[in-house]
């Protein structure tokens, strides 16, 4: 692989860009690897670049039935914060976060991670004292957050409108180190350095079924015929409960849309990530100054990726009663992705009851932030076969045995 | 917008006049349960991807619950019910039958 840097962009306008080679190859699927991953989406993609690189296991396949980061990665709203209640949440969101920082050095690719700031403003009485103590558990948790007042707020976002009609702005929990990232550039990233450690990376390659043999897999059937593998790890979201069907177990997901939208870009308006939960609306500002808006999830089952009409209308209404100035900005496009919600809104990196295969899944409408954490924690339950302190609490039992994390309340919907 | 049609007062609903109500068809489990059929009864729900049937209220209505039959990828309704019954209702299977021949739905087909 040919490293990025500016030197390689001055040697290629030498010669007019000739020297650029493939970020990724696309080769022939072999019969047999050690590790099959399926789905390459971010999560998928840093489960195995974090196998390769921490754990020597590089006979690693990653199949993809669509392309590359299309499903939820490509989907989000991009905003990276790990300002949780529960010690589990933090760390596993925390250890992503800081991997985050480094990522772009580390891949050598930039994923433009901008850790600009993330408020989630506290706009009812209950959301203050819930706030306060979320901040009072990241202090012990070694999570870097602090309740500010709408003095502070305002000042870090003037265009705010701190007298709401419905909820005034009382405060906000402000996570200074969260902030944003590339989301496609995450997954091409990870993509390139696991073609770079000789892993396949496989697009238009459903699996259809998974080959076990007295209660152990022995590999997958896909579009592109049967490949065997020690190892199997399912990390496709939405359509989780598709592939545990074909392993022969039942998780405790339902898959259900969540939508986002942009407007039409304008000059750079704010520099922080604005969350309000109350009135429902997320916004922050990409770099082409695009305002990008995070909408919300439905109540009913879906697999469609576009989410409902009157859930915009909602979100709109929200953001123009937060931010009075937007109200003339026309949206320029608007999408849904299919997320797999759990019972208690906390996800799975487990064990399953199939041995060698392993599932991670239940990230809901907040899996982008995780995804390095996620990765690096996957990869560790799949190299050894048990997971390690990171993923500990996020099994499969929990449900079973009443141990939830639970996150809902905590983090509403916008999660 | 989802239109559903409430069977109780005849009107077709929009999604937000409706409140959702997961799962149709649930068989509770009491006392005499085994860990097992609890823990599939409270997490394990049905989420297909096509025929499904769920629990809706008519909210901003005449506040009746009632079921429908609905597919999750294309949002095609094939029927609503009455909710005074433990399984779909033989006219709705057929017309679920006539659209997706082969359809299942837990042990219904």
């Amino acid at each position: 692989m040919k490293r990025y840097s500016a030197f390689a962009i001055a040697r290629e306008a030498l010669r007019n860009h000739t020297g650029w080679e493939r970020a990724w190859s696309s080769p022939e699927p072999r019969r047999r690897y050690d590790a099959i991953i399926v789905g390459a989406g971010g999560h998928g993609l840093a489960t195995a670049y974090y196998l390769g690189k921490n754990h020597g296991v590089r006979n690693v396949a990653i199949l993809e039935k669509g392309w590359l980061g299309g499903g939820n990665t490509g989907r989000n709203t991009t905003i990276i914060r790990s300002n949780y209640l529960q010690d589990p949440s933090a760390a596993i969101y925390e250890k992503a976060r800081s991997l985050y920082e480094t990522l772009s050095q580390e891949l050598n690719y930039n994923i433009m991670f901008s850790p600009r700031g993330v408020m989630m403003l506290a706009q009812t009485e209950h959301e203050v004292r819930g706030y306060r103590r979320t901040a009072q558990a990241n202090a012990l948790q070694g999570v870097d957050t602090e309740f500010i007042g709408p003095k502070r707020v305002k000042e870090l976002c003037p265009i705010i409108r701190l007298e709401g009609p419905r909820y005034p702005v009382l405060g906000a929990l402000w996570q200074p180190r969260a902030g944003t990232a590339r989301h496609d550039a995450v997954a091409w990233g990870y993509a390139r350095a696991c073609s770079d450690m000789g892993m396949h990376v496989i697009q238009n390659c459903e699996v259809t079924g998974v080959r076990r043999e007295g209660g152990r897999v022995t590999g997958v059937d896909t579009t592109r015929g049967p490949i065997d593998c020690d190892k199997l790890g399912i990390v496709v979201a939405g359509h989780s409960g598709r592939l545990a069907e074909m392993a022969g177990f039942r998780l405790p997901i339902e898959s259900v849309a969540l939508q986002a939208l942009v407007s039409e870009p304008i000059k750079p308006v704010m520099d922080v990530v604005v969350m309000a939960n109350t009135v429902h609306g997320y916004m922050s500002q990409s770099d082409k100054g695009e305002m990008v808006i995070g909408g919300g999830a439905d109540g009913y089952n879906n697999y469609t990726q576009r989410g409902s009409f009157h859930h915009v209308e909602e979100t709109v209404r929200a953001l123009i009663e937060t931010f009075p100035m937007l109200s003339r900005l026309k949206m320029l496009r608007w999408w849904g992705g299919i997320v797999d919600m759990t019972g208690d809104r906390s996800p799975i990196i487990s064990k399953t009851p199939v041995e060698g295969v392993f599932i991670n899944c239940g990230w809901g409408t907040g899996g982008f932030k995780a995804i390095p954490g996620s990765g690096w924690a996957m990869a560790e339950l799949m190299a050894r076969g048990e997971p390690g302190p990171l993923a500990a609490e996020f099994s499969l039992d929990r449900f079973r045995e009443g141990r939830f994390i639970d996150e809902s309340v905590a983090a509403g919907v916008a999660h | 917008m989802l239109l559903l049609t409430c069977p109780y007062c005849g009107v077709a609903a929009e999604e937000t006049e409706l409140a959702p109500g997961g799962e149709a068809h649930l068989a509770r489990v009491g006392p005499e349960g085994t860990d097992d059929a609890f823990h599939a009864y409270l997490f394990e729900k049905e989420n297909p991807r096509g025929v499904h049937f769920e629990r809706w209220r008519h909210a901003m209505g005449c506040g009746k619950w009632f079921h429908a039959a609905r597919c999750t990828v294309t949002l095609e309704v094939f029927g609503t019910y009455p909710a005074q019954t433990t399984e779909p209702p033989e006219h709705i299977r057929a017309a679920i039958s006539a659209k997706r021949p082969g359809w299942t739905w837990r042990d219904l087909a």
